[in-house]
């Protein structure tokens, strides 16, 4: 913001909401308060931010903020503690650990879960749509089968099925997920790429001797992206849902990770008299999901007002 | 005169022939290949991903020469794309192993698990349609009004909610608190001899053998999994009616439905929701088949004797064989849905027609 206008009478606000932007970076500031601005009112939207910022700050300092040790609890004094109880305010577990200091260890693990899975299968979608719908043909055909052969395929139980041939673990788990959820992305990006693969700019481009693999690189992936983020996030809470899933039936993050799902798992069996043990990690994803999903549904009205209210 | 007259009407006919020919074949390669490729991912998962398995099968501690046998056996030193056409040529027929865990063949399993998954998946649907229809009119009627309001915390939670979980807390009250409910399984053990299942959809045997006190054993036992189940299939449901009707009251035939006097009534249900009603289908079905999905966690849950948990039990015993039967009978249902409900959309909707 150091770079802010050289013109005195002109405050940040005209200057970012002018109509007649000086620079590329004047225009590009624009643009992202212009986006802001219809996403700030969103209320809803706002709070599903605030969610996730919320998150990030608790998986971040999570060494500082747990009062306990989530992974060592103990055993003779902290067994089975409800909520509201000194030192343990949301209840203990089986073990004696800390529910509380294991959600907010808990929340790092959700965090690499949600960023791994975007960022193995968000580039695996584009690549696949940008490609096919670039070249168009036989490649597309070839490459739209494969993406429709993986979309008619039941995400959980795929995702079961390959964590079962690879063993239980959360890399495997982060792996299935992603092997399960880039086609929707390669459909996307597929569609954004025809809408421009004829237009006058694209072929100014051409004209000037890029290569198809420039043209696609620097030239229709940047387009294709605000639909793909609203997209990801979108999926997101989908993401968390197949995790704590695949951790609950004891293929995810292995003990004594202190993973949500499998936590729930684990308070399966005093379900019926320490209800808690089982309760609490639930409300966590449950929280997180619904953050993603107002963020998702804001950043969609926000960047793609046609879509709005539907 | 005449034969010009027959000649250009068979040349039109016989080019209405040759589309019709190149959409069924084409429709038939997307269906095969589809398949195929489901095959080709089992395949992929029972075959390639594990290092060898028939160490998987007798353990790492089998003699080499029964190792070398169980390979022989399986085919495993034939070249990959051999062992792909024997793998699908097996499939076709219904063979899908042996289950290590219960020692019947996958698909014998499969058969007797497989009525209970498909009685609760339609359980949720109906719940899911009967409410989730209704309710997402109101809401695209009554835009911003309070039921409006509802249906979107409805769906935003169906979509954030882990299912398993609220499936524990439901137990929790309903069964050891409330107890309206019964649990586990499907009927109580009291019924086991005086009742056969003939189809394995226990309302549908209970009710046609007049065992009514059956009947309602099997409802106390099936109504909390499939509430569950028809939640989820409620929020999704609900959701896309109210985008759909919102499209169609926007529409100018309403308008002129209006102008001629109708009744506010007749217009939105008969009008306006009788074209909602075609994609609505489709998103039925394909509530459906996510139901089948949900199913593996929420029999898991209930410990409802369906395919979801055959699969989740015989994951725990790294049981391969059952793990992907069932994968692919889920999958090749899926798909199945999937393809019916696009030819019954575009049977419906004669704007779907290519000409």
């Amino acid at each position: 913001m150091s770079q802010l206008p050289t013109q005195p009478p002109v405050g940040l606000r005209d200057w970012l909401l002018s109509d007649r932007p000086q620079s590329r970076r004047q225009a590009r500031f624009g643009r992202m308060y212009a986006v802001w601005n219809r996403f700030a009112e969103n209320r809803l939207a706002l709070i599903g931010l605030a969610i996730l910022l919320g998150l990030l700050f608790v998986a971040i300092f999570a060494g500082v903020l747990a009062p306990h040790s989530p992974v060592q609890g103990d055993l003779r004094n902290s067994r089975l503690l409800p909520p509201g109880s000194p030192g343990f305010w949301l209840g203990s577990d089986d073990q004696g650990r800390d529910i509380l200091s294991r959600l907010l260890y808990g929340s790092r693990l959700t965090l690499l879960v949600v960023f791994l899975v975007a960022i193995i299968a968000a580039p695996i979608g584009l690549i696949m749509g940008t490609v096919a719908g670039y070249a168009g043909g036989w490649v597309d055909a070839i490459l739209m089968r494969i993406t429709d052969i993986f979309l008619a395929f039941p995400k959980l139980v795929l995702a079961l099925a390959l964590v079962a041939a690879l063993g239980p673990g959360i890399e495997n788990a982060i792996l299935a997920i992603a092997v399960t959820s880039w086609p929707p992305y390669a459909r996307i990006a597929r569609a954004e790429t025809m809408t421009f693969r004829n237009s006058d700019y694209i072929s100014a481009v051409r004209l000037m001797g890029a290569s198809p693999f420039r043209i696609v690189l620097l030239h229709i992936i940047p387009l294709c992206m605000s639909s793909l983020i609203v997209r990801v996030t979108l999926d997101m809470a989908g993401i968390i849902l197949t995790a704590a899933g695949l951790g609950f039936l004891g293929l995810g993050a292995q003990p004594p990770l202190p993973e949500w799902g499998a936590m729930i798992a684990s308070g399966r069996r005093f379900i019926l008299d320490q209800w808690w043990v089982a309760a609490m990690p639930g409300f966590a994803i449950l929280i997180v999901s619904l953050g993603f999903n107002l963020l998702g549904d804001g950043l969609r009205d926000a960047l793609d007002p046609k879509e709005a209210g539907q | 005169m005449n034969t010009v007259g027959n000649q250009t009407e068979a040349r039109r006919s016989g080019a209405r022939a040759s589309a019709f020919a190149w959409s069924l074949t084409r429709f038939l390669v997307t269906v095969v290949t589809t398949y195929l490729g489901l095959l080709a991912v089992t395949f992929f998962i029972g075959r390639v991903i594990p290092i060898d398995p028939a160490l998987a099968i007798v353990g790492d501690r089998a003699p080499a020469h029964v190792v070398e046998r169980v390979r022989e056996q399986l085919g495993l030193n034939l070249p990959l794309y051999q062992q792909f056409v024997i793998y699908v040529r097996q499939a076709l027929t219904g063979d899908f192993g042996i289950s290590v865990l219960t020692t019947n063949p996958v698909m014998s399993d499969i058969k007797r698990v497989f009525p209970a998954t498909i009685e609760l998946a339609t359980i949720g649907t109906l719940i899911g349609a009967v409410f989730g229809i209704p309710l997402g009119v109101l809401a695209a009627v009554k835009r911003n009004s309070l039921i409006d309001q509802v249906v979107r915390v409805i769906g935003l939670i169906g979509y954030s909610v882990p299912i398993f979980w609220l499936g524990l807390l439901a137990l929790v009250l309903f069964y050891a608190k409330l107890r309206w409910v019964s649990f586990p399984g499907r009927v109580d053990v009291v019924f086991e001899y005086s009742f056969t299942p003939v189809t394995g959809f226990f309302l549908l045997d209970s009710a046609w053998q007049r065992q009514w006190d059956v009947f309602a054993d099997v409802f106390r036992h099936v109504i909390l999994p499939g509430s569950l189940l028809g939640y989820f299939s409620l929020a999704y449901i609900s959701r896309m009616t109210r985008s759909f009707m919102l499209n169609e009251l926007s529409q100018e035939y309403i308008v002129a439905a209006r102008a001629k006097g109708l009744s506010e009534t007749r217009i939105i249900w008969f009008h306006a929701l009788r074209n909602a009603a075609v994609p609505l289908i489709t998103v039925i079905a394909l509530s459906y088949a996510g139901l089948l999905e949900g199913s593996v966690l929420t029999e898991t849950i209930f410990a409802w004797p369906g395919l979801g948990l055959y699969i989740t039990n015989s994951l725990q015993n790294a049981d391969m064989n059952a793990v992907l039967g069932g994968t692919i009978v889920i999958g090749a249902v899926f798909i199945g849905i999937n393809i019916f409900s696009d030819l019954l959309y575009r049977s419906l909707d004669p704007r779907t027609r290519s000409r």
